[in-house]
């Protein structure tokens, strides 16, 4: 018993160690590919971001109206009702902008990387490349991996403002809060402090997502069960360590 | 050829609305676009107490924003907070024996500076320094002042 979970703890701890590698090595690939072959980026940026916009659109608007409903349900009893702009855009740009994002972008974006990646295995087509002198590491992953890390921040931002126009509709031209206290309230509650820790927790959102999406496929079993299955440890971690890192960004910027 | 120039179109796009969002969120939803221009004058007040008046807040007279506070800090010295605030310079003719409180929006509602013009022939420029000014009410304070003389009342 004692020894399984020795093992299970070593095979965790070698796991985590060859994703620290394999992030450098798609970090070192990064420069190249960024000046010569940029086109493979936008070709996934275009993938993984702007075929992404319409759930991220959809989503934010409908999260934005819930968050009008739950604020202004909870605010009216205290009278502040009109803080619903400010409780909305506060809650949306530091913390259900990039989480749900992030979340969004591993089902939508994650998932279509390593299953794409998994299969390219499955069929040896990495090996072919590899056959004709071309790094696959370099080829395949790190124009996906750029085009997440690229793709996320904007996806934040896009469900953030939609978000904003979400809560905006429930409260002002559904419940009635008045127009000018909305955007007052939430102009003097929020600032730039706030808008920078959304950006930067999206950055990093979008290395992990990215990452761990890119991962997964390429060390997939060469089955189709082993894609199947990678696709869906991919979510499941992503998801993990987004809740993880989100705690840890925000407890940095509290202290700070 | 047709379908990369489709892709591109379509990721210049996609880039061009997530940077508008970023520009609309660092615009509309801070109070960035409510910044002073730039040749606002700064005048300073002294406070016995300024509550929870904070940087940013608003300076306003009779009811309109002219002006935002851009420090609050304690005087070691005398023992007493200096506000700086800055005004707009199109409100350039307010008498410089203003009087300034320190008022709260609504009942839990954030705190700002308050104007109450005075009647002097000079005004207010850059560097100058209220005279007449009024503490934040804090809600305790009066509380327990209002505890305290019903108490009183009682006994006598």
């Amino acid at each position: 018993m004692i020894r399984d979970l020795y093992y299970s703890l070593i095979g965790f701890l070698r796991t985590f160690g060859a994703l620290q590698f394999f992030f450098l090595r798609l970090l070192a690939g990064s420069p190249s590919i960024l000046v010569n072959r940029f086109s493979l980026v936008v070709q996934q940026i275009f993938n993984t971001g702007a075929l992404s916009l319409v759930i991220i659109m959809v989503s934010g608007f409908f999260v934005g109206g819930v968050l009008g409903l739950q604020g202004y349900d909870s605010l009216v009893k205290f009278n502040a009702a009109d803080s619903v702009g400010a409780v909305a855009a506060l809650s949306l740009v530091k913390e259900l902008g990039p989480v749900v994002t992030a979340l969004l972008f591993a089902g939508r974006a994650g998932t279509a990387l390593s299953s794409e990646i998994g299969l390219m295995k499955a069929t040896d087509q990495l090996s072919a490349m590899e056959m004709m002198a071309i790094n696959p590491i370099n080829r395949v992953l790190v124009p996906r991996f750029l085009g997440g890390v690229i793709s996320m921040p904007m996806l934040a931002a896009v469900f953030s403002m939609v978000g904003l126009l979400g809560a905006y509709v429930v409260s002002v031209v559904l419940l009635g809060v008045d127009f000018g206290a909305f955007w007052e309230q939430m102009q003097v509650n929020v600032e730039p402090g706030d808008i920078r820790e959304g950006i930067i927790k999206s950055i990093v959102f979008g290395i992990i997502a990215s990452l761990l999406a890119v991962w997964e496929g390429y060390h997939a079993v060469p089955t189709a069960e082993g894609v199947g299955r990678a696709t869906t440890r991919s979510v499941v971690k992503t998801a993990i360590a987004v809740l993880i890192f989100d705690f840890m960004i925000t407890a940095i910027f509290l202290n700070s | 050829m047709q379908q990369t120039r489709s892709v591109e179109i379509g990721t210049g796009l996609f880039i061009f609305l997530g940077l508008a969002a970023v520009f609309f969120l660092s615009t509309r939803a801070t109070g960035l676009s409510s910044q002073l221009d730039a040749n606002a004058y700064e005048v300073t007040g002294r406070f016995d107490n300024v509550g929870s008046l904070k940087e940013r807040a608003p300076v306003s007279m009779s009811g309109v924003t002219i002006g935002r506070v851009t420090s609050v800090e304690f005087d070691p010295k005398r023992l007493d907070a200096i506000v700086r605030f800055k005004i707009d310079s199109k409100y350039s003719e307010i008498p410089d024996d203003s009087d300034a409180s320190i008022l709260t929006s609504g009942l839990l509602g954030s705190q700002y500076i308050g104007l109450q013009a005075g009647g002097s022939d000079t005004y207010l420029k850059q560097g100058s320094e209220l005279q007449f000014t009024q503490s934040a009410l804090v809600l305790e304070q009066m509380i327990s002042k209002y505890l305290f003389s019903g108490g009183t009342k009682k006994s006598e």
